[in-house]
């Protein structure tokens, strides 16, 4: 029968041992652990112009592609990027940043970006479709997808795809006007959840 | 050497085409079997790269050739 001073030690001795054995044991273990799980990304998607319509799709449609799990949220003017036809446009008005440049011509012309002051560009009446059409003609001239293109990329690779009830609601939205796919209209609450167990989570 | 199941024509378009179209051709391959993807996007250098490390398929070789890029691939 062993004295209290023997169990003592024996447990000293086994704490060192476990200690030793998990130093050993968990690095590589946390690291199949991490290997065997699917990546996560949730996107809050609040913008319906034809500038920031792209961000969300192309992160949604690459992280697809490299096998993740993808949440996009569409909220307030990113509900417009669930309509079956997607009429999104690009306005100068408020865009200081957005060069303008032109899509076809020579090289040099091409290259030109035109110092024309914001306020101008966005009081000149059709000026929101000229900017729209000559984004779309950039951005086919560089071969980057179309939105509609990159979306049914999304749905294909099985981006799950919600919208937010409340601002449905508020503007008036029919949910007749989405694309089928969309069949969750949701609240914060339901989405925050999904968000707080993703690896990545973007506001866009 | 194995050889190539698919091959793939992914020039002139741009990030992330590239990378999703490589996606779906692997999706219809068998494991083992080769993909050969050219592009011309120099994004896509790189971006096969991550691809594969976060896939898991095997970047065979990554070269370039008549101003385009010639990736070939392994699925894992």
């Amino acid at each position: 029968m062993s004295t209290t001073a023997e169990t003592l030690q024996n447990n000293t001795q086994l704490d060192a041992w476990l200690d030793q054995k998990l130093d050993e044991l968990l690095p590589k273990k946390l690291a199949d652990i991490d290997a065997q799980r699917t990546p996560s990304m949730s996107i809050i998607a609040t913008k319906g112009t034809l500038d920031w319509a792209y961000p969300p799709f192309i992160l949604a449609s690459t992280a697809s592609a490299l096998g993740w799990d993808v949440d996009v949220f569409f909220t307030f003017y990113g509900l417009l990027l669930l309509k079956k036809d997607i009429d999104a446009e690009v306005s100068p008005l408020g865009n200081p940043a957005m060069p303008m440049k032109m899509p076809f011509g020579p090289k040099w012309f091409q290259d030109f970006a035109w110092p024309m002051p914001n306020l101008i560009m966005a009081g000149i009446p059709g000026f929101e479709k000229v900017a729209t059409g000559l984004m779309k003609k950039t951005f086919k001239n560089k071969g980057v997808a179309s939105v509609e293109e990159l979306r049914s990329l999304c749905l294909e690779a099985d981006v799950k795809m919600v919208a937010c009830q409340m601002t449905v609601d508020v503007f008036g939205f029919d949910p007749g006007e989405f694309i089928p796919e969309v069949t969750d209209f949701v609240g914060a609450t339901s989405f925050l959840p999904v968000a707080q167990k993703s690896d990545v989570c973007l506001f866009i | 050497m194995t050889a190539i199941a698919q091959k793939l024509d992914a020039r002139g378009l741009n990030c992330p085409l590239p990378i999703l179209r490589t996606r779906k051709a692997i999706n219809q391959m068998e494991s083992g079997e080769l993909v050969e993807v050219t592009a011309t996007d120099p994004g896509s250098i790189k971006d096969m790269q991550a691809f594969c490390k976060q896939t898991g398929n095997r970047l065979v070789s990554s070269s370039e050739a008549d101003n385009s890029f010639v990736f070939l691939i392994e699925k894992a």
